[in-house]
């Protein structure tokens, strides 16, 4: 009998089925691999196990008895317990009361037992061979010490069933022996650990079982042994690379974009590279190795301490995105739903916001005008939504996404930088994206694009710069630039890892 | 023991700065202490100390109870009201019924304190509007309510016994009665917070809202109890209102929220929630009040200290910007230095 079943779990969003007809089981004192491409529904099967959501249809079983996780205490309780990407701590409490925050040890007068909390808190972290102590503030700590605090957490109450969603993200090597040497603890205990990454190496050395999933359906559960890297891709991939990226030719022009040595203190430098007038440049790296930064940092988000940038020519000082915009460039963030997008505002409002001038007359806002300027927009991004007086928080993440753009386009840019464009949306959209685009190159925008999806890069890219620790390492051509060459660039490994 | 491979991590650089502000504060005190202590004569007196501790006490026993509202990443702006309602009601039921315990009154102001709170309470986390609003609505409703009770009259020292009176002058100990108050509360608030486990989610809740529902965290419940212990602290402290200042109408302690939101931010005690301790609540009080003080003794204008009030708050919010600023420079830089140290681990 597993510890958990799932039943015909689907879940919808807006139309966009996340997760459909979705059954296997998940055993105990197994690491389960759970693999897919982003959008293959494996954020919203997790979110349905903890409680976060609700299923609109099929059932959950533990112990071979249906259970109804209503919320995330119910989960706990049930002692599901998940890591997220995003380390949920509390940055004003030490270590020790972040690990037991909501429960402390209590002594006799039932006061906190801040002894016992820190001894029990040290234990847990001598466990983990970790480099901070119980009473360390958590402000003090970086992401990658934030996710040992979030497993030390879990270690700390008597998890079942622990669900870790790409915990060594940010993790050095060493760091990530620390994990998987804890993992396979748990696993001894008898706890089911549900393991989600896209590195096939972790998922070889560590899970008993693969489950795939890909565009929301149950592909394939079986035994990690019986299947080769090659064919898990082949599952979760399940279609040629053409399809996804439909790159059309565009005419390569003059230099439009010119950097020279630009470096931030502590986070990149000596930055150089030059963008073409018509080309789309992939700038690939791993997370951590500065690429965000450097965007921010031209766009005149975050200062620059070096180097000189010249745009069509002209020199330009990076002060303000309001510089940055004026001359051309505009930039596509990553965190849309935060930097990209005011939420409760409507399409036309938000796709008006960076070009007030343009639909202002007479120094008063013409709803007219914004309006006209939203519909050309969903029209040509096809934004599904109901009319351009829509509030952006309804829409679904990928139209969200096509809103931003729109947002930017509208500004008329010459130069584009894009940070993720496709980071967690749907099969459907992300090729719709790239179609976008694979246009807009063609009709002679300049396209710096920053992602982690390597095929997304390799795909879409003229041309590929590697980053690895704020440094630019490599200068690919579409012909070199593979998988193996760009991974060597970015690790810094002679060998393919 | 873990080894500690460098000599100052910036984990302990956060550590000591939890500490530089009430460090800052004593500073700033010693600084306002010399200076009037030269420019107003009567400033070193004892009188004047006893003055000063007096006006005090009333505003570190409200501003206990504001601190246990603000860690929870809200704010209480209807203290003032309650302490002159509260206040009024002591008044009122020692003039008509002289022979009242004062034990009796003082509970019956707290009872008073303890409903308005679960008003401001249940508005904030059960109807779910956002505290300042909240309490902005019942700053003018408790007022309002106020003012209808004393419908236009006012209540003074001359009605009310002997033995209440003589309470604010009280020296038990040779050291006025209501500091005692305000130290015994200060000393139980503190420790609250430090041992009581529900009073530790305060903290959680204002630090990280979200990592607290995740935590099973009862908010909503740790929400109504931190206003609830404002209003009961805010009616003890229009009982000492009372005692401290005999005449009272409908426009007692008016502005009072004010002096106690700036001593608690004065004091470090976080805006967004999350950090802050009783100790600098009570130095945020005594700077207050001493820089008061001094203005009165050297007859500058009312308008002064309101002035110096805005600029304590401001100086002090851009001290801590500053602290955090230098603090999120640090932990880059060791980030990098680990970065370059260990090649990162490969993501595809």
């Amino acid at each position: 009998m597993s510890l958990l079943e799932l039943h015909g779990i689907s879940k919808s969003y807006g139309g966009v089925r996340a997760v459909d007809d979705v059954s296997f089981g998940i055993e105990a004192g197994t690491v389960h691999a759970l693999v897919g491409e982003n959008g293959a529904g494996k954020s919203t099967l997790v979110k349905v196990i903890t409680g976060v959501i609700q299923p609109d249809a099929g059932e959950l079983h533990i112990d071979g008895e249906p259970v109804s996780i209503g919320d995330a205490q119910t989960a706990h309780r049930l002692g599901i317990v998940a890591m997220y990407q995003e380390p949920t701590v509390f940055p004003d409490l030490s270590v020790a009361e972040n690990v037991f925050a909501g429960r402390h040890p209590r002594s006799r007068l039932h006061t906190v037992a801040w002894r016992a909390m820190e001894d029990e808190a040290m234990r847990i972290l001598r466990e983990l061979g970790v480099d901070f102590g119980p009473g360390t503030p958590v402000r003090g700590l970086g992401v990658a010490d934030r996710q040992l605090l979030e497993i030390a957490k879990a270690l700390s109450t008597n998890a079942r069933l622990l669900i870790m969603d790409e915990p060594t993200a940010a993790l050095s090597p060493h760091e990530v022996d620390n994990l998987f040497a804890t993992v396979r603890k748990l696993r001894e205990r008898g706890v089911a650990v549900v393991y989600i990454s896209h590195r096939l190496e972790e998922v070889g050395a560590l899970a008993d079982t693969v489950t795939v999933l890909r565009d929301g359906r149950h592909i394939e559960t079986r035994p990690a042994g019986e299947l080769s890297h090659g064919e898990i891709i082949r599952l979760m991939v399940g279609r040629s690379l053409d399809a996804l990226f439909p790159k059309e030719e565009a005419e390569i022009g003059d230099v439009v974009f010119k950097a020279d040595g630009l470096s931030r203190r502590g986070v990149f430098a000596d930055i150089s590279f030059d963008l073409r007038r018509g080309e789309i440049v992939g700038l690939a790296g791993f997370v951590g190795a500065g690429r965000t930064e450097v965007a921010r940092s031209i766009f005149g988000v975050d200062p620059l301490d070096g180097g000189r940038i010249e745009i069509e020519g002209r020199p330009f000082r990076p002060r303000s995105p309001r510089a940055a915009l004026r001359r051309g460039l505009a930039y596509l963030p990553e965190d849309r739903l935060h930097e990209g997008l005011v939420q409760p505002m409507s399409i036309s409002d938000n796709t008006s916001m960076a070009v007030l001038p343009a639909v202002t007359a007479a120094g008063f806002l013409r709803p007219r005008l914004e309006r006209s300027l939203a519909r050309r927009f969903m029209q040509q991004l096809s934004i599904k939504a109901t009319s351009p007086a829509q509030v952006v928080r309804s829409l679904s993440g990928g139209n969200q996404q096509k809103v931003v753009l729109g947002k930017w386009l509208a500004a008329e840019p010459r130069i584009l930088i894009l940070d993720e464009p496709t980071h967690g949306v749907d099969v459907g959209t992300k090729a719709d994206v790239h179609r976008t685009i694979s246009h807009l190159a063609a009709q002679g925008l300049t396209i710096l694009l920053i992602s982690s999806e390597l095929p997304e890069i390799l795909g879409m890219s003229d041309r590929v710069l590697v980053m690895r620790e704020g440094r630019l390492v490599a200068e690919l051509s579409r012909a070199d630039a593979t998988q193996e060459n760009v991974i060597q660039a970015a690790a810094g490994v002679q060998e393919a890892a | 023991m873990i080894t500690r491979v460098r000599a100052m991590k910036p984990q302990e650089l956060a550590a000591a700065a939890f500490r530089l502000r009430e460090i800052g504060i004593v500073l700033a005190l010693l600084v306002v202490v010399v200076f009037f202590s030269i420019r107003a004569d009567n400033f070193l007196t004892a009188s004047n100390w006893q003055d000063i501790a007096q006006n005090v006490s009333i505003v570190v026993v409200v501003a206990v109870g504001e601190t246990f509202v603000i860690l929870t990443r809200n704010i209480d702006l209807s203290v003032g009201s309650i302490v002159g309602l509260s206040g009024y009601l002591v008044a009122a039921t020692l003039a008509h019924h002289p022979g009242v315990p004062i034990e009796v009154v003082a509970l019956i102001s707290i009872a008073v304190g303890v409903g308005l709170g679960l008003v401001n309470g249940l508005l904030v986390a059960v109807a779910r509007i956002p505290a300042i609003i909240a309490t902005l609505a019942t700053l003018a409703i408790f007022r309002g309510i106020h003012a209808e009770i004393t419908g236009g009259k006012n209540i003074t020292a001359y009605q009310l016994p002997d033995r209440f009176l003589s309470l604010a002058a009280s020296k038990p100990l040779g050291f006025p009665a209501l500091a005692w108050i305000a130290v015994v509360v200060a000393v139980i608030g503190a420790a609250t917070l430090r041992f009581v486990p529900w009073a530790r989610d305060f903290y959680a809740i204002g630090s990280n809202p979200d990592a607290a529902r995740f935590a099973g965290i009862a908010a909503a419940r740790r929400v109504i109890t931190a206003f609830v212990l404002s209003g009961a602290l805010a009616g003890l402290g229009g009982f000492l209102f009372a005692s401290r200042f005999p005449t009272l109408d409908s426009g007692a302690a008016t502005g009072f929220e004010l002096t106690v939101i700036t001593a608690v931010v004065i004091g470090g005690v976080n805006v967004f929630g999350g950090s802050g301790t009783i100790l600098g609540v009570v130095l945020g009080a005594v700077l207050v009040a001493t820089i008061s003080n001094g203005f009165t003794l050297l007859r500058l204008d009312e308008f002064w200290k309101i002035f110096f009030n805005g600029f304590a708050i401001v100086a002090a919010v851009a001290i801590d910007a500053l602290v955090t600023r230098r603090l999120q420079e640090a932990l880059r830089r060791r980030r990098v230095a680990l970065v370059s140290s260990q090649p990162q681990a490969a993501e595809a």
